[in-house]
């Protein structure tokens, strides 16, 4: 037993005394039976979003990028502003998965999928945008550096830009490969539960033939490892690079040493609103308040406390390096952000990703669903409005004052963003729907060190001891 | 897929119980086949004396590529087929090199060891598995013995003894 020992008065992971049999059947149940009209409900909604996506695309890519908003002066507007805020979602999944395992965070294992399928989608949805922006989108392909017959022309290898096209799809592939090799030892499972053949053989092919033979076993865990070990500098690198998009510029706002930290603490802060504002719902909707329990919102909640603290102190040093430069262009273009025609954006940013972040000092709000349902809305809506700062604020008054503007999207602009957000909801109900949720395989493996049954074996084995006493495990006991 | 084998195959439904009927089965003297179980159970590999894994070295190679593709192409476009003047700056610039050369080891190293992994298990999408026993992606751990011309009823005896000795709550024989 003493691989499985682990300190009793650390909190249980998993609640209401499970065996693995019940912890497969949990899962598995709601990949099963009729599909239930609430969730067809909510997907029509989201396919509707989808296709509003798809409408307004069309539109963009017949009409040219004339229909944005966007102008000269403003030329990374509103879709710039939704492709960086989509990577900065997908930044949580690859954190829980990646570095929380390297780590060895056992609370990894109750959020890891569903984190990651959210990374995934959320990279499709901000890859749409770049892409699209680009207005010949038919010669999207230039991107890539192959021998062609223009030259040949290569792409610079010295930009940003390009950095970020390496970065952004490498980021996707692995994320992807993780993602999926994690999946197949579960999609066994639940081929093995299925009762008819066309299940058996569909949930067969996703799981590549899986019989969990030790031998698997162990490489499993070997390139699981490796995996994660490339992804933890792989997820820093990802957004370092979007941040050099804009500090490698002479922009007065965006040349700034500080914006690679800045924005990776940015990234995880909003990837974790996004994966508490989906698994909140997904918790209540499918009944696994068992595996993601409250010890697993609060460690999510401390992650954005943290990393929202270092996002506003970000804000502040920017505000003091302005002053503390001396120069009038710099001290300009941030007495305008504050101050000038944009000061809701600013003023909405400052409240949602600094202020309000601090309700989570307190225990009792860290533990409290309601209270962090709200934060996570309240921190994707800053965590938007900070992107948006740093685009248009920035750009919306250049150097030449006569061709200063003020920038206002129009509804292709708009309708691209909601569908988007229409598309990442479709891809993740279909997600809830058909694959296992939690990480069946995983969930299995911490049981008997984070399960409260085994928790309060190991304490009966040492409540003689003076300091553990007074200590209880299960529910209430938390609280 | 149409040789099939016969295995004496052992259930067990605790994995702690599982690894030490592993040591003791081994410990007399008696080869396992392989074992299936819901989750990997840590030590176990070791404890059926497989070899360890060379995944990692392969992934080693994989990501050496990487950096190897991506500098020398970025090097050989900058330097010889496509020079261009940025401001009287180097050609070389190594510094402007490594977010892709980064970038590209990680791809490398994650693509090659991934399809290595389904390559050495032999899974693919839509293979025919041969299944043990359905309970072991659920909740149960098996040992298999493989049964061939050599094994006589003795051993099957003696091998079914130790299994229920060790803790087995089921022992029979399957052809897969």
């Amino acid at each position: 037993m003493a691989s499985h020992f682990e300190s009793p008065i650390r909190e249980p992971l998993i609640t209401g005394n499970k065996t693995y049999k019940q912890v497969t059947h949990d899962i598995v149940r709601p990949t099963t039976g009729k599909l239930q009209p609430k969730w067809m409900f909510w997907t029509f909604i989201a396919a509707c979003g989808a296709a509003l996506f798809v409408f307004c695309i069309a539109w963009e890519v017949y009409f040219g990028i004339g229909t944005w908003g966007a102008n000269k002066t403003v030329g990374w507007a509103w879709d710039i502003t939704n492709f960086v805020w989509w990577i900065g979602i997908g930044h949580a999944g690859t954190l829980i998965s990646a570095i929380l395992l390297l780590f060895r965070q056992r609370w990894r294992t109750g959020v890891n999928r569903a984190a990651e399928a959210m990374t995934i989608f959320a990279v499709i949805c901000a890859g749409m945008f770049p892409v699209f922006h680009m207005g010949r989108v038919w010669d999207a392909f230039f991107i890539f550096p192959y021998p062609n017959t223009r030259g040949p022309l290569w792409p610079n290898f010295n930009s940003p830009l390009l950095w970020d096209v390496f970065a952004v799809s490498t980021y996707f592939t692995v994320s992807l490969l993780y993602w999926y090799t994690g999946l197949v030892p579960d999609f066994g499972t639940i081929r093995d539960q299925s009762k008819t053949p066309g299940r058996w053989k569909f949930y067969n092919i996703l799981s590549f033939g899986w019989i969990g033979s030790a031998k698997h076993w162990e490489r499993w865990e070997s390139l699981s490892l490796i995996l994660a070990g490339l992804s933890t500098p792989l997820v820093l690198s990802v957004h370092t690079i979007v941040s050099f998009d804009f500090a490698t510029s002479v922009i007065p706002g965006w040349h700034t040493t500080i914006m690679p930290p800045y924005f990776v603490a940015g990234a995880i802060f909003s990837g974790f609103a996004m994966v508490l504002t989906l698994m909140l719902v997904a918790r209540y909707v499918m009944d696994l308040q068992d595996y993601i329990t409250l010890a697993h919102i609060e460690s999510m909640n401390k992650i954005m406390l943290l990393t929202g603290t270092m996002v506003g102190i970000a804000y502040l040093t920017e505000l003091f390096t302005a002053w503390y430069s001396s120069n009038i262009f710099e001290l300009y273009i941030f007495a305008n952000k504050v101050k000038g025609p944009y000061w809701w954006a600013y003023f909405t940013m400052m409240f949602c990703n600094l202020v309000t972040p601090q309700v989570f000092w307190f225990r009792k709000l860290r533990r409290n669903i309601y209270v962090t349902f709200v934060m996570s809305i309240l921190i994707n809506i800053g965590m938007w409005f900070e992107r948006f700062v740093i685009i248009v604020t920035s750009l919306h008054r250049d150097f030449l004052p006569s061709s200063w503007v003020y920038y206002s999207p129009t509804w292709v602009e708009v309708g691209i963003f909601v569908g988007t957000i229409g598309l990442f909801m479709f891809l993740f109900l279909l997600f809830c729907r058909f694959f296992p949720v939690i990480a069946i395989a995983e969930v299995k493996a911490i049981l008997k060190v984070s399960g409260d049954q085994y928790r309060q074996k190991q304490l009966d084995e040492v409540k003689d001891q003076e300091v553990y006493k007074n200590i209880t495990v299960g529910a209430g006991a938390w609280d | 897929m149409s040789d099939t084998k016969k295995y004496l195959v052992g259930i067990f439904d605790d994995d702690d119980i599982l690894m030490h009927a592993v040591k003791d089965i081994r410990g007399a003297g008696y080869e396992i086949t392989d074992a299936f179980t819901p989750f990997p159970v840590h030590g176990l590999e070791h404890a059926l004396g497989l070899e360890s894994t060379r995944l990692h070295t392969a992934g080693l190679f994989f990501g050496a590529t990487g950096t190897t593709v991506a500098l020398s192409m970025i090097a050989f476009i900058n330097i010889f087929n496509f020079p261009t003047d940025f401001g009287g700056k180097p050609n070389f610039g190594l510094l402007a090199y490594v977010p892709i050369t980064f970038e590209q080891t990680v791809l490398y190293a994650a693509i090659g060891m991934t399809v290595s992994f389904y390559y050495l298990c032999k899974l693919w999408p839509g293979k025919t598995p041969k299944i043990i026993d359905e309970r072991t992606t659920d909740h149960l751990f098996a040992l298999t013995f493989e049964l061939d011309e050599s094994k006589d009823s003795e051993y099957v005896n003696a091998v079914s003894e130790l299994l229920k000795k060790e803790g087995a709550i089921e022992v029979y024989q399957k052809e897969v």
